[in-house]
């Protein structure tokens, strides 16, 4: 006989009504079962409606959201029509949910001990001092050290981590039989990911719940989970066992997500290869540029095959203590040296905090080291003091930033964006540059009509490519890449990171790629430098770092990498 | 986990020809190609009902106040104490005052003194508080130390004390002033006192879009910190000044009226919505003839009104992410 389920969805519509009255759906005749004890995740790009499905159970939909059709059975009750009194009390006793951004999910006035509490009373689990008790219990049962006094500190006292664990003890306070689970770690470091799905898995098994998670990465959503639902556009285009559908996807949109998962695609040989064959060809490439550099004269640079030689790089950041002169040195990037040779990538790989960004500022002059140099080509460019020469230096070396919604003006149409740089070097005339601009679009494959629309029209990934058109528009020779695909979609994720390659082949370029995700770093570099705490603890070629980590930190890394220790399917 | 699946768990694949692939990312709709931001903001406005109400207000207002005589035929300053709050009748719709002046007359005509005040103390008080407000937050520091203790001095006197004593100084000082030396004298009154409020908002918003990564790519180009200031961080940061200051456009009136109310303000031979709905304030303590303050005060409040909505349609309109609704 089988078990009974806990939850099942059949066939859910979900849509949204705009201003209009209409009807716009996000979710199409959804279907899920969730066994008790399960762990059952549900995977698929932004948009695909996989978390409009997750908080329908709960009757959490943002805004207009309404369940149009179907039903959510719970332990074979309906609730997609329940009363509002029995939807509250299915919240957190039966349901609880652990939301996605731990930043924004905790009130900042409230101790967090005291909104743990709240959840427990509200859910009439505990009162008084019993409740205050059993908030300690929770918050070590997650994985809290000295869960005592950290319950009585304020949200900003807890680092990202600590916040997740402190709203994973906040779900599971009532004991419920699910928990659901949306990209609990997606705002995490990859070493906390694993740190708190791991510690997840171990409370799941010791107290029995069960665990709906939501994710885009397929190869974490494998590693954890029992039963995969994948879903594309509002519907489920494939669901079954986890490794059946990660050995063998199916629909071609699982084929899709298995191809592009960084953490999957990085244990195969052909990314490995296919960035040989990418290097060979950028560093002939270059070595023409460097040769043409080499017999102008008049050019900014030499010519040098090491392009960038950063020496013992560091940055004493002075931070304000509580009365005047009570100030105190943090050293954010201690003696950090390193170069990138011509056509090649060089990646820092480090957790937040490791000085990875600081040292990317200071590389691209927009930040003055303390002490320590930054050469370009032979130039030191802490002495570059003319506005001409900031200028041809500029010209040589640009950023991509992370966050592509916050990397391009919104109030310039991306035509104006891509000509800034051209304009503020007074590069060709208005026909020249827009031929230039056309030019530029097409080659990060995006069609020129993009130039009249404005950052806010345009996908994560679509305005990724537009900032790396305008890193491209004075033609440099270095591209630094701050966490350029870090806040995109695996799949998209995988697009930008096959450009970036293709671009590198064609035009020489080198790149400093500063991520956290080593998963990535396999498809795009060629050196690694591992950071903690300011400084470089591994620098080494990357086959030699992914084949045989010397230091402890750098195995922890790789370690974190979701999916890694998967079996995949032959033939891959 | 069982080896075979339970029910409900079985291995499902959606036919293709249901769930057709697309390409990964979106397309772009390429079927509308937007125009320059001015003629996109236009095009939004004029879909925006709420744009023209304040246009139909507005435009009468600035009627009466280029050209009064095209509303009524009468003298604003004739007075005939033998109708002295008269009702409606034929010719004077609004009736009479007590000083025998025609309300609806002095109404039209008080609109250019009320209106100047209020559109030039806006002027005055956005551009000292952006400007001041956007070297505060940009360049921080001792610029932001200078700028922001001289905005919390000023903050700290209240608008109205403060003009009072600035204009009682001013009207010992020049006692007979035409209507021209009068408008300037209240509005450097005012706006002296009023400008922090903008500088603090501007400051805030420039701190916050002054963080964003648009501005370091600008940097990382080669864009002279001056440059960046003006073409991406002011631009950026103007919404919030916008709400605020059609807003305080009203307010800037009602303290005119304010200060004409304790005679300080306009010189009683200027009319002004305020020194009407000041010398009004008999009939409301009265209860009689209480149309004679209504005229004015609605005038007033219309006039608000019209300036607060078109501040709130022409932000929305310049709002990108609005767009493509």
């Amino acid at each position: 006989m089988s078990p009974t389920p806990l939850l099942e969805v059949k066939d859910l519509h979900v849509g949204f009504v705009t201003d209009r009255k209409k009807v716009v759906p996000a979710v199409r005749g959804a279907n899920l079962v969730v066994y008790p004890g399960q762990t059952v995740a549900i995977v698929g790009e932004s948009g695909s409606g996989k978390s409009t499905t997750a908080h329908a159970i709960i009757d959490l939909l943002p805004g207009t959201g309404r369940v149009t059709d179907g039903r959510i059975l719970f332990e074979g009750k309906d609730v997609a029509g329940a009363s509002k009194g029995d939807i509250l009390a299915l919240r957190g006793s039966s349901v609880g949910l652990v939301p996605q951004d731990p930043m924004s999910n905790l009130n900042p006035l409230i101790r967090v001990g005291k909104q743990i509490r709240e959840a427990l009373e509200a859910n009439g689990v505990a009162k008084g001092k019993e409740a205050d008790a059993r908030v300690v219990e929770l918050l070590q049962e997650a994985g809290l050290p000295d869960a005592e006094r950290r319950a009585q500190q304020f949200p900003h006292e807890f680092s990202g981590g600590m916040r997740q664990r402190a709203l994973i003890a906040m779900g599971l306070a009532a004991r419920p039989k699910l928990l659901i689970a949306d990209e609990p770690t997606s705002a995490l470091d990859v070493t906390v990911q694993k740190q708190i799905l791991d510690h997840l898995d171990h409370l799941t098994d010791t107290l029995g719940f069960a665990v709906l998670l939501i994710t885009h990465d397929l190869g974490l959503a494998a590693e954890r989970a029992d039963h995969l639902v994948v879903m594309y556009k509002g519907q489920v285009v494939e669901s079954g066992p986890a490794l059946e559908i990660l050995q063998d996807p199916r629909h071609p949109y699982s084929k899709r997500l298995v191809d592009s998962a960084p953490s999957l695609a990085s244990q195969r040989l052909s990314a490995q290869e296919h960035r040989a064959e990418v290097r060979e060809q950028a560093e002939s490439v270059a070595e023409e540029v460097a040769a043409e550099v080499a017999s102008h004269g008049d050019e900014f640079g030499e010519g040098r095959s090491r392009v960038v030689e950063v020496k013992n790089l560091t940055k004493v950041f002075t931070i304000r203590g509580s009365r005047p002169g009570a100030s105190t040195d943090f050293t954010a990037v201690d003696d950090v040296s390193f170069g990138i040779r011509r056509g090649t990538t060089t990646a820092i790989v480090g957790e937040s905090g490791s000085g990875k960004s600081t040292v990317a500022r200071m590389v691209l002059g927009l930040l003055d080291p303390t002490s320590g140099t930054v050469e370009f080509d032979g130039v030191d460019i802490t002495t570059l003091r003319s506005t001409t020469q900031q200028l041809a230096f500029r010209r040589q070396m640009q950023p991509v930033f992370q966050n592509p919604f916050a990397s391009l003006d919104p109030r310039f149409t991306i035509y104006r964006s891509i000509e800034e740089p051209l304009a503020t070097h007074k590069i060709g005339s208005k026909a020249e540059r827009e031929a230039k601009i056309r030019d530029l679009l097409d080659k990060v494959s995006l069609p020129a009509s993009v130039m009249r629309r404005y950052p806010s029209e345009l996908s994560g990934g679509q305005r990724q490519r537009v900032a790396i058109a305008r890193a491209l528009a004075l033609d440099p020779e270095v591209v630094i890449c701050d966490e350029a695909v870090s806040a995109l979609d695996v799949l998209v994720q995988a697009q930008i990171l096959n450009l970036l390659n293709d671009l590198q082949a064609e035009l020489g370029l080198s790149y400093l790629f500063i991520t956290h995700d080593l998963a990535v770093v396999r498809q795009i570099a060629d050196d690694v430098l591992v950071m903690q705490e300011g400084r470089v603890v591994e620098h080494a070629p990357a086959e030699e770092l992914f084949a045989s980590p010397r230091e402890e930190y750098t195995r922890a890394l790789l370690d974190a990498i979701p999916g890694g220790s998967i079996p995949l399917g032959g033939g891959r | 986990m069982p080896e075979t699946p339970l029910p409900g768990q079985e291995r499902f694949v959606a036919p293709l020809d249901e769930t057709p692939l697309q390409e990964t990312g979106g397309a772009i709709d390429d079927s509308q190609p937007p125009e320059n931001q001015w003629k996109e903001a236009w095009k939004l406005l004029r879909r925006n009902w709420i744009f023209w109400v304040s246009a139909a207000i507005l435009s009468v207002v600035a009627l009466m106040v280029v050209w009064p005589s095209l509303f009524t035929d009468l003298d604003p300053n004739r007075a005939d104490l033998s109708r002295s709050l008269e009702g409606p009748s034929g010719g004077h719709i609004a009736g009479f005052n007590r000083q025998g002046y025609d309300v609806f007359a002095r109404t039209v005509y008080g609109a250019r003194a009320s209106v100047l005040v209020g559109f030039l103390c806006t002027v005055v008080v956005v551009v000292i508080g952006v400007i001041t407000g956007a070297l505060a937050g940009f360049y921080g520091g001792f610029v932001d130390t200078i700028f922001s203790r001289l905005a919390d001095v000023f903050f700290a006197i209240p608008l109205l004390l403060g003009a009072i004593v600035g204009l009682s100084v001013v009207n010992n000082l020049f006692p007979n002033r035409g209507f021209w030396a009068a408008i300037i004298a209240v509005v450097i009154a005012l706006g002296a006192f009023a400008w922090p409020q903008i500088t603090r908002i501007t400051r805030g918003a420039v701190l916050e879009v002054k963080n964003l990564e648009f501005i370091d790519a600008a940097k990382a180009i080669g864009v002279t910190r001056r440059r960046n200031l003006m073409r991406h961080v002011v631009p950026n940061s103007l919404a919030p000044v916008i709400v605020t200051s059609t807003v305080s456009l009203g307010i800037f009136i009602v303290a005119e009226a304010t200060l004409s109310f304790l005679g300080i303000g306009l010189p009683f031979g200027i009319v002004s919505w305020g020194n009407d709905i000041a010398a009004a304030q008999v009939q409301v303590r009265s209860g009689n003839r209480m149309g004679v303050m209504y005229w004015p005060a609605g005038a007033l409040a219309l006039t608000a009104l019209g300036f607060i909505l078109l501040g709130d349609a022409v932000s929305d309109a310049l709002d990108p992410k609005r767009r493509s609704r």
